[in-house]
């Protein structure tokens, strides 16, 4: 095997070097490889997939293609929304190809397995698009890094106005796996605290075509607002099915998490109006427009989504680490990453927190109606800023990670 | 004496192929061979075609990913473990099915594992869609570290190899004859004087019970047991990997086994990703229209042919 | 509110209605299967690849063509039915003499090609496609709100489920199609184009994909996944009405919706998975399935 021969060599060599004293630990193999792990042909792929990669490659780039007078490689691979491929990819990553970096990212359950493979093997793991927020708790890691937005912050972001504006009855159509009952409970729990209750819940399996019968329960419930706790086309569909049987004229129907491309696909006579709460929107100022024209270029046209967006800036941000230090050695890279604040068309007004989370601006929009749209990508318009601080909650001390 | 040659040739094959391949790359190719080689002895021996066997490779797997990470237990006992509760569901399982035929068979075996399925999805100790992550590999018979790579490759390999070795016993007994004989002719073996029925459920029980033992090692090789394991997309692929390598043969399964995981492992990096539907759709079909026979059959016939 | 046992009898109604209604579209759905099945012996795992074709046909025919949904509900099973000939005379007639197994397998590879090849052009998110001016809207009635695409959906499944069966069992036409299949050889004698009428009864069915495929535009993602979820479930509609009984896939799928929405309201996990639980019941009770005939 090549490779195999390759890293011996290297082995061999860096023996050397460490024997002759140098103290600047370099780079561990005379390059830093960065991987993209995500969905790329399944329910996801819109979301993160080739446009994460497409990403990244722009941000090594932007960087300038090496870093320590060293070339940067990107590789990249399909995890098919399962959490068995996806960490046996990440575990091949790090033991045979000398993988660095793990980016992407995108299933929450992938997420989970994998990021203990990259923290077994001291590598960092640069969240872009889960949703999860157990990275930065309960399975909190010094090597998590995670990016974009995460539960917490959808909940505050959508949830929170809309209680305290006085809508006080909740009922919740979940997605029946970790992560549609993680933003469930992360939302319920903001609701409680702003004196609002929830008066239902339906837990829809993944995947299920027809929702009728779900929207006629959240109808009868008697709710002020029915939260889609859902994502993909399971928000789609269940969003389709409220404005066909009238609950959207009924009630407030409140999507927890929408992607730019999901709202794409609905007609905005469905979705016009509709609150929520976004990581990244391309129409923001003229630095997205900047930077997402010339993603749109290489990518075909689709505008960026939030965590293709979040790839890049974390991208960025590790690459400036790696320069700062002078090595890739993990500890010290997380520590600088850690000790300066990212900034850049995607990182507003951010930092890394020591438990991993990156608490940047988030926004919150609102789905524009047909008439207010001036081309095919006109979808948000910008309600409000909301702080990260106000955003992401408070750190947990045992995540603390200094 | 062509057979021993070959076992021969695969041991020094097996042994000597981690030194110049990604061990864990194997060890995949490892418990799928043995599931293939688990689910050939139900198609290709007795031709009965289960399309819910990823229920027993699932079982084995949860059980001995819960044991390992909530008991102290060895890793050997936890396999044990995982494979007699496969076993035993295959047995309850195995009984049910038996009674039916052909397509109806199939569909069972269906419909009985989207049971467990659902059983799996909801209940607690599973972690639902995230699966049992972070499964320790444990330290075999107290005391070999198997966290490294090449320990636990020669641990599977031994897994495999005993599996592959009671399939051989298996096939080649009187039993394996007689599963044959219902195979062939079916009404000629219950006027024989066969309990057809029987011998149908005891073939099915050891399938599941090999099975089970592959997801079990799986569960240990990867840390993790997820529900991918149950699902029938699992089903349709272990029938692909029997039906590419030739079904009914003695290493087909194992020769499809490495072909679908290599083709996976390959793909799936890289820009040819978003293909893999598309190519293994494309298997599917080529295989049906023109190599019925497998890979290994064919090279059989090849064989017959010229030599 | 009326209630019943702690039960709100009103909502229950509401929800016998949408299970109604998902079944008629199951029947929908299963009738092609039946056919395929009952007088073909092919077991066509592209069924859910084919109904998705359906909804992509009308999407792409409304987009790049103007073809609107009235137009798509004639052309698009016609060019659904198309490839189904296509797909009959090129792939699965070299094989219709072996083991049925391999006509799935076969057909279970095409579906997976189909699949990917949407997702790749298309991507994963779905497509929008509006409910028809002529339908939007609704009445209330007295316990729920019906949309008028949903009572449209009834009404067309069953005229054609009914057609459909009505053809098939009670007219000459039917009957020939019957003999063709079960006795080739007689027929083929009589001077009937057996092959022919094959290809055709698979045309056929598979057209009934793409209508369905069309019928579900509307109201659910367009999207590539949208076949593959189906198909299981309208497999098992099919096996538990008695693989072959067109009657019986109607009668089941019908069934089956009302008992999957009954399941929705009181468990809705379980909801995917009730259907299964149904057929290891039945297959165990009556292995022909529940209108099939004893072999």
């Amino acid at each position: 095997m090549k490779s195999m021969k390759k890293s011996l060599l290297t082995t061999a060599m860096m023996t050397a070097i460490a024997a002759s004293g140098a103290n600047a630990a370099g780079l561990s193999d005379d390059k830093v490889k960065i991987g993209v792990l995500a969905d790329m042909g399944g329910v996801y792929a819109d979301i993160c997939g080739k446009g994460c990669v497409e990403a990244v490659k722009m941000a090594v780039e932007d960087f300038g293609g090496t870093v320590l007078g060293k070339p940067i490689e990107v590789v990249s691979a399909d995890d098919q929304n399962k959490p068995d491929v996806g960490s046996a990819k990440a575990r091949e990553w790090v033991e045979s190809q000398q993988v660095d970096a793990v980016t992407g990212l995108v299933s929450s359950a992938v997420t989970g397995a994998v990021t203990k493979v990259l923290t077994d093997a001291k590598k960092i793991a640069l969240i872009s698009t889960s949703a999860s927020h157990a990275f930065t708790t309960k399975a909190c890691s010094p090597y998590n890094a995670h990016w974009t937005y995460n539960v917490v912050a959808l909940a505050n972001g959508t949830v929170k106005p809309m209680v305290q504006a006085g809508k006080k009855k909740w009922f919740f159509i979940t997605a029946d796996y970790a992560f549609g009952h993680a933003l469930e409970k992360v939302a319920s729990g903001v609701i409680a605290n702003n004196g609002g209750e929830v008066v239902g819940k339906v837990r829809a399996p993944l995947g299920t075509t027809d929702f009728s019968s779900y929207v006629l329960q959240a109808q009868s419930s008697g709710a002020d607002v029915v939260a889609l706790a859902n994502a993909g086309s399971d928000f789609v569909n269940s969003l389709k099915t409220a404005a066909e049987f009238g609950l959207t004229e009924m009630v407030d129907v409140a999507g927890l998490l929408v992607f730019t491309p999901n709202a794409k696909a609905l007609d905005p006579t469905i979705a016009g109006g509709m609150k929520l709460t976004t990581g990244f929107y391309w129409d923001y100022d003229e630095e997205t427009r900047k930077w997402s024209q010339r993603f749109m270029e290489r990518t075909g046209g689709a505008i960026p989504a939030m965590g293709q967006a979040g790839a890049y800036s974390a991208t960025m941000h590790y690459l400036n680490a790696v320069k700062a230090v002078g090595t890739d050695e993990s500890d010290a890279v997380m520590k600088q990453m850690k000790a300066t604040q990212p900034n850049d068309f995607f990182a507003r007004n951010a930092t890394l927190r020591a438990d991993g989370r990156m608490v940047h601006d988030m926004y919150q929009v609102r789905i524009k109606n047909a008439d207010e749209r001036k081309g095919e990508n006109d979808i948000f318009a910008l309600e409000k800023v909301i702080k990260g601080e106000e955003a992401f909650g408070a750190m947990l001390a045992q995540c603390n990670f200094k | 004496m062509q057979l021993n040659k070959s076992m021969i040739a695969l041991v020094v094959l097996g042994l000597l192929a981690p030194l110049a391949l990604y061990p864990v790359f194997l060890m995949k190719v490892l418990c799928f061979a043995l599931f293939a080689c688990a689910f050939n002895l139900l198609l290709g021996f007795v031709g009965l075609l289960s399309f819910g066997h990823a229920v027993f490779l699932g079982t084995g797997g949860y059980i001995t990913g819960y044991l390992m990470s909530t008991t102290g237990l060895t890793p050997e006992i936890s396999i044990l473990a995982g494979t007699l509760c496969a076993a035993a569901l295959g047995a309850v399982y195995g009984k049910l099915a038996v009674k039916r035929e052909g397509i109806y068979f199939a569909m069972v075996t269906l419909a009985l594992a989207q049971l467990m399925f659902f059983v799996y999805l909801q209940a607690p100790f599973t972690g639902g869609e995230d699966g049992l992550q972070g499964v320790p590999r444990g330290e075999l018979f107290g005391f070999i570290d198997l966290s490294d790579n090449m320990n636990m490759y020669y641990f599977v390999f031994a897994i495999f190899l005993f599996g592959f070795w009671l399939v051989n016993r298996t096939i080649h007994s009187p039993f394996g004859q007689i599963l044959k004989a219902i195979r062939e002719n079916e009404p000629r073996a219950i006027s024989l004087g066969y309990n057809v029925n029987d011998y149908k459920w005891a073939a099915f029980v050891i399938s599941a019970a090999l099975a089970g033992m592959a997801g079990s090692t799986k569960t240990l090789v990867f840390q993790l047991a997820s529900l991918n394991d149950v699902h029938w997309h699992m089903s349709g692929e272990v029938v692909l990997m029997t039906l590419l390598g030739g079904m009914g043969t003695i290493f087909g399964p194992i020769v499809g086994a490495a072909s679908v995981v290599g083709i996976q492992n390959y793909l799936s990096g890289g820009e040819l990703g978003n293909y893999i539907h598309i190519i293994m759709g494309l298997i599917f079909v080529v295989c049906v229209l023109a190599f019925r026979n497998g890979i290994v059959g064919e090279f059989h016939k090849l064989l017959k042919k010229n030599f | 509110m009326a209630t019943f046992l702690g039960i709100n009898l009103f909502g229950l109604f509401g929800q016998l209605l949408v299970g109604l209604i998902n079944g008629s579209f199951y029947a929908l759905l299963s009738l092609g299967l039946a056919i395929i099945f009952g007088l073909l012996k092919i077991i066509n795992f592209a069924q859910g690849a084919m109904y998705m074709l359906g909804a992509f046909a009308a999407w792409l025919a409304l987009q790049y063509l103007g073809i609107n949904y009235w137009a798509a509900l004639i052309v698009v099973p016609l060019a659904v039915g198309a490839i189904g000939i296509l797909m009959e005379r090129y792939l699965l007639r070299p094989i219709a003499n072996e083991d049925h197994l391999y006509s799935l397998l076969l057909t279970f590879g095409v579906a997976l090609i189909l699949q990917g090849l949407f997702t790749h052009m298309f991507g994963s998110s779905g497509m929008p496609y509006n409910i028809p001016e002529e339908l939007k809207g609704g009445s209330r009635l007295p316990f729920m709100y019906l949309p008028n695409y949903r009572a449209w959906i009834i009404i067309a499944s069953l005229v054609v489920c009914v057609s459909t069966w009505y053809m098939i069992e009670k007219t000459k036409l039917g009957a020939y199609l019957r003999a063709g299949t079960e006795n080739p050889q007689l027929m083929q004698a009589f001077g009937i184009n057996v092959p022919l009428i094959v290809t055709l009864t698979f045309g056929f069915g598979v057209g009934l994909a793409g209508f369905a495929g069309v019928m579900a535009a509307p109201v659910y993602s367009v999207s590539p996944e949208m076949g593959s979820n189906m198909l299981i479930v309208v497999f098992a509609i099919v096996v538990i009405g008695g693989m072959g009984s067109i009657g019986g896939a109607i009668l089941t799928g019908l069934g089956m919706g009302v008992v999957e929405g009954l399941t929705k309201y009181f468990y809705p996990e379980a909801s995917t998975t009730i259907i299964f639980l149904v057929m290891v019941i039945v297959l165990l009770t009556k292995p022909a399935g529940l209108f099939g005939k004893e072999a």
